[in-house]
């Protein structure tokens, strides 16, 4: 295939830069005056994070097949052992460094 | 993969003490207060940070090795990583950059890989209020893990919320921008047995998720966050099911406003 030239390459860098922008830089803009935003905002402002942090959790196993190989075990082990320490212990850092640890040596050693 | 665990949580444990040790150096003679404000910031932030150094160098460095094995100097990896700021797209770029050269094409995939931000401005709008000069830096530099400790951080009463914010991101920031380039300089030389690193990601977005969950009241949002996502997931299989996950995320919080709003409970 034909490659693009640095002009052309700098184009579709910088068209991806504007697009992440706009979507970073978009509500702030709309709704930047001195009045309050919308009330229906607001409550999404509210509703949505917690919403999106599940939506992040999935994001990240979106790879994990069901179905073939590790019958995502591995992810499932940790993630179980993740919830139990910070259930017990409630610190972060040890959490995700022990959930980390514990996939690391499932996938290297045992599966 | 020890080793390399080892040196990822060591290097930043030498420079927290090392800054400790400049800034109780200096701390006595000249500390204006707004040079006393920022530093209390950077000390309550680094430690939310450190799980992202992780996987953030985690994922730069093969991110760069990805760019230099697909012929790119390490330019790209640095630049990108400097101004985009956000993994996932970065990697899809590489596709785009070896492809047909269609800018519209570029544009459109931007808007929907990184259409979730949308969400963490909409949830920012009152928190971001009243940063000066920082506000413009606080929202480019809003990535999927900035947005997630600065919400759910408990920032202490004495620390100052905007240096707070801004600390969390330029960490963040500078994070993925060191990992990338390096990937990008060593390439191929990195020969670690990192298997499963990745995961820290998963398991820094569940303990985010689980704080959330045991610090409100209710879990109707969060319940439908997980229910959505996992449907869409089904239906659009792993490449496509983001869209349709926020706009049908949005459509069940519309409709069901009342009975949210009703029960409350947000944090």
């Amino acid at each position: 295939m034909e490659s693009m030239t640095i002009l052309q390459q700098v184009i579709i860098i910088a068209v991806c830069i504007l697009a992440t922008m706009l979507t970073r830089f978009l509500p702030f803009f709309i709704f930047s005056g001195k009045k309050p935003a919308p009330h229906y905002i607001q409550y999404l402002g509210k509703a949505l994070p917690a919403a999106v942090f599940g939506m992040l959790v999935i994001y990240c196993l979106k790879d994990v097949s069901i179905f073939t190989g590790m019958h995502a075990l591995p992810e499932l082990i940790s993630i179980a052992f993740v919830i139990a320490l910070h259930l017990w212990k409630r610190q972060m850092l040890l959490s995700i460094a022990g959930g980390t640890v514990c996939y690391m040596l499932l996938i290297q050693f045992v599966f | 993969m020890v080793y390399f665990y080892a040196a990822a949580m060591d290097i930043p444990i030498k420079e927290c003490l090392l800054l400790l040790y400049i800034g109780t150096e200096r701390g006595t003679d000249d500390m204006s207060s707004s040079k006393h404000k920022a530093w209390r910031a950077l000390k309550a932030a680094f430690p939310y940070t450190i799980p992202i150094f992780a996987g953030f160098w985690f994922l730069g460095l093969t991110y760069g090795i990805y760019m230099h094995v697909s012929g790119f100097s390490f330019l790209y990896p640095m630049f990108m990583s400097l101004l985009i700021f956000g993994g996932s797209l970065e990697f899809v770029v590489v596709n785009l950059l070896l492809g047909a050269f269609d800018p519209l094409q570029a544009f459109t995939i931007a808007l929907m890989v990184q259409a979730r931000h949308l969400f963490y401005g909409i949830s920012m709008l009152d928190r971001f209020k009243g940063t000066g000069w920082k506000k413009p830096y606080l929202i480019f530099g809003m990535c999927d893990e900035s947005f997630s400790i600065i919400y759910t951080a408990k920032i202490p009463e004495d620390v100052d919320k905007g240096w707070f914010m801004f600390w969390v991101t330029a960490l963040n920031h500078f994070y993925w921008f060191s990992g990338s380039t390096l990937g990008g300089l060593l390439g191929s030389l990195l020969k670690f047995n990192t298997t499963g690193l990745e995961f820290v990601m998963t398991a820094m977005f569940t303990v985010i998720f689980l704080e959330q969950w045991m610090k409100e009241k209710k879990h109707y949002t969060a319940l439908l966050g997980l229910g959505c996502s996992l449907l869409c997931l089904i239906l659009f299989g792993a490449s496509d099911f983001m869209i349709p996950t926020m706009v049908s995320l949005l459509g069940v919080l519309t409709v069901l406003r009342r009975p949210i709003e009703k029960a409350g409970g947000f944090v």
